[in-house]
């Protein structure tokens, strides 16, 4: 929207000026000046609010990780002394504890948001293309499907944690007491068992959205295709590789893009699930960095933390995004 | 053209309105003062068995001091695990709440970043004096020489809880009062099926609070003189060491109990599942839970040998909150004859006795409530064997990152991995790394 209009606006000055505006009498001037600005005008207060909202805060954030905000100046923000790229250095210093375990978070972030990532978009597509085809209670089935994406989510991860406990958990009752699949009774919230709890919670709640998506895609393929592909002899499996999945590419391209900067982000799941001392198998790095700026009540090394991964995922943005137009238009082409 | 005209101004209106009113939220860091004189904001920590007890407690006294003084107090009963952000949120935005409750361990911390009103003397006499309180409080109130960063409010010890069913089950006659005679008590307790000792393995400060005085009774500081952390010590390994050995060697704490953090032990020795717990005032707790008072005892922690008292012979720190006043209050007067009024002698007896703590004021504690033999223990823990975990500026970050060094080594042991002195001084090593550099 905005792109067009401005596009539209830009261009209009230049054709009516070089037309001669002032020679064509005194009111014409006022009309393309009113026609003209009107758009801006209108969206002026849109973009002062996206500018309060969005720029500010992180322009602030980007002005405190060059300062060294301690627990000694939190309280006068302005006679912090400038700490240059020191907090930049410290963080990515990896021989050094903290940038090492800086390190040590974003690995396990990756490596938990390619799963999870991975795993929603299949289990919501497969259960998109399920559902596909119309039969009694699939309004039912389709509804439930979507209770974990509207479920308020420290509603949804306490009643996990409840069901992960050692002690009287239900995963352990069923896993140990019922099927007697472990020796004895896992820890689930503390160890290296809590990345599995972890990317379990997380899929549970995610895949909702890609099942939404992929189901909302799904409408547009024609039937016809279907059809002629099935005349053609070509069975279930060719019909989702040759039909369904080429015709979800535009909408799979912007899902797996959502669904990756949502899980490499996510705090609430982790925070609810282990507290504020994440065990390490499961340190995301976005706790990993309220945690370091609350362990040492440095806030300046917190948002150099932040500004870091910012521009990770822009990188990963940008290259995604480039690499999947460029397919795009070659496909179109 | 003249609706085009109108809306216009109507869009650059909203534009302007919106823009000066979200900017107007702004800060400002100059001292208090008094422009709201009728109303205070007070937040509480959550001393009872849960946030609506506290306000059953609390708000009749609020009403009270309503009554009195013509000021409407604003309650809100924060959560442990919530407290410490809140306040250092408000102290970054400098809108926070009037009057405040701290744990007393973090008076140093918050008192260096000079958020709090310091209790000189001209401001101690406006609520009656410095002497009005017990020494071993106003000792964890701030860094030492300086003015205290807050006023003691609750005093608590730990004790030992035991269950007298359990014990007389497994033809124990006394509680134990060294940690060997814990641990062979915990033998016959396990012969009946109990478990032995509850622990929170996965709450960050109470790892601490036992910690420290296992680092005491070891002759172990985590501080050297000149307040840099020294976590890495031998005896302060030994300490850690032996804490978490309680789970890993001598079996005493259950390994379910290291992911515990939501006071789940204190439950499950209300429902007599364990015989022994080391907590604070936990009387309160208990009863809200069903547990009736004959059904336990209570007796001083243990020692390594020998009875407690000071030096190595430490057996608690010196727990208890604090009340402070946010330095940005706009109601300064007001914060103040609040504080006199909850430090007053009647105020002290209702709370505390609401609270199963001790007074930290002197002649609250005359009252026959606070000599019971329960709280005789508490409180000649108190006067005799406690010591006030280090009042250093980087106190909270101590907590926090060794507290998680203590959660870690215990998922260890509950993992079945072995705890030796090197894995506790790795853990310890890495805590200390973490801490701010000077």
């Amino acid at each position: 929207m905005a792109t067009t209009v401005t596009a539209k606006a830009g261009a209009r000055p230049v054709r009516t000026g070089s037309s001669g505006g002032p020679v064509r009498g005194p009111r014409r001037p006022t009309g393309w000046l009113r026609r003209v600005s009107l758009p801006y005008l209108l969206l002026l207060p849109a973009l002062l609010l996206e500018l309060l909202v969005h720029l500010v805060p992180m322009v602030i954030g980007v002005a405190m990780s060059f300062k060294e905000l301690t627990q000694f100046y939190i309280r006068d923000w302005g006679a912090a002394p400038w700490a240059g790229f020191g907090n930049y250095r410290m963080s990515v210093e990896f021989d050094a504890p903290v940038g090492e375990a800086l390190l040590h978070s974003f690995l396990v972030t990756v490596a938990f948001t390619l799963l999870s990532v991975g795993l929603c978009w299949l289990v919501g597509t497969a259960a998109a293309i399920c559902m596909q085809d119309t039969f009694r209670g699939r309004g039912l089935l389709r509804a439930l499907f979507l209770v974990p994406y509207a479920l308020p989510v420290y509603a949804a991860v306490i009643t996990w944690v409840f069901m992960f406990q050692h002690d009287n958990g239900l995963v352990n009752h069923v896993l140990h007491d019922q099927l007697h699949l472990t020796g004895k009774p896992s820890f689930w919230l503390i160890g290296d068992n809590s990345f599995f709890a972890l990317l379990t919670v997380s899929v549970w709640k995610g895949w909702p959205f890609a099942f939404l998506i992929v189901m909302a895609g799904l409408q547009n393929v024609p039937r016809e295709l279907y059809e002629a592909a099935a005349l053609d002899g070509a069975g279930t499996w060719q019909q989702i590789r040759r039909i369904t999945l080429p015709s979800l590419r535009p909408v799979n391209q912007v899902l797996v893009l959502v669904l990756f900067l949502w899980t490499f982000n996510d705090f609430n799941t982790p925070y609810v699930l282990f507290g504020r001392a994440a065990p390490e198998a499961a340190d995301l790095v976005s706790v990993h960095i309220y945690q370091a700026s609350f362990v040492s009540w440095n806030f300046g090394t917190g948002s150099a933390m932040s500004v870091l991964l910012l521009l990770f995922l822009l990188a990963v943005t940008g290259v995604y995004l480039a690499l999947t137009s460029r397919g795009r238009r070659t496909a179109d082409a | 053209m003249r609706s085009i005209r109108a809306a216009a101004v109507g869009a650059v209106t909203l534009s302007l309105a919106l823009a000066a009113s979200a900017c107007g939220g702004g800060s400002s860091t100059g001292g208090g003062s008094n422009d709201s004189p009728k109303t205070l904001t007070y937040w509480a920590s959550n001393q009872g068995a849960s946030i609506e007890a506290d306000k059953k407690v609390l708000q009749p006294e609020l009403d009270k001091f309503e009554k009195r003084y013509g000021i409407k107090v604003k309650l809100e009963v924060v959560p442990w695990s919530d407290l410490l952000n809140r306040i250092l949120t408000a102290t970054t935005s400098g809108q926070g709440p009037d009057v405040l409750n701290i744990g007393n361990t973090w008076s140093a911390s918050l008192q260096a970043t000079g958020a709090l009103l310091p209790w000189d003397a001209r401001n101690f006499d406006r609520i009656g004096g410095k002497d009005r309180f017990v020494d071993s409080a106003l000792g964890s109130t701030g860094a030492e020489g300086e003015d205290p960063a807050a006023v003691p409010l609750y005093s608590m010890a730990y004790a030992l809880y035991y269950n007298k069913q359990i014990f007389a089950d497994a033809g124990i006659s006394k509680p134990p009062a060294t940690w060997d005679e814990l641990v062979a008590d915990g033998k016959r307790i396990r012969a009946k099926g109990k478990q032995v000792l509850g622990a929170e393995g996965s709450n960050v400060s109470e790892n601490i609070h036992h910690v420290f005085v296992f680092a005491k009774q070891h002759g172990a500081d985590f501080f050297t003189a000149d307040g840099k952390p020294d976590f890495t010590n031998e005896r302060a390994v030994a300490a850690v060491r032996q804490y978490v050995d309680l789970m890993a060697k001598d079996k005493v704490i259950p390994q379910g109990n290291a992911e515990y953090a939501q006071n789940q032990s204190v439950s499950d020795f209300a429902k007599g599942k364990t015989a022994m717990l080391l907590w604070q005032s936990a009387s309160a707790n208990l009863k809200s839970q069903g547990m009736s008072e004959d059904a336990y005892g209570i007796a001083p922690v243990p020692v390594r040998s020998g009875t407690p008292g000071t030096g190595t012979q430490v057996n608690s720190m010196v727990a208890g909150i604090n009340l402070a006043v946010f330095k940005n209050t706009h109601n300064l007067d007001g914060a103040t004859k609040f504080v006199k009024f909850m430090t007053s002698d009647e105020e002290q007896g209702i709370l505390n006795k609401a609270y199963s703590s001790i007074p930290p004021v002197k002649n609250a504690q005359s009252d026959a409530a606070f000599n019971t033999p329960a709280n005789a223990v508490l409180k000649n823990t108190l006067a005799t064997s406690a010591a006030a975990l280090p009042q250093v500026a980087d106190e909270s970050q101590f907590e926090t990152t060794v507290g998680t060094a203590v959660k870690e080594l215990f998922a260890d042991a509950a993992a079945g991995r072995a705890v030796t002195t090197e894995s506790v001084k790795a853990r310890l090593l890495k805590a200390q790394q973490q801490m701010p550099a000077k």
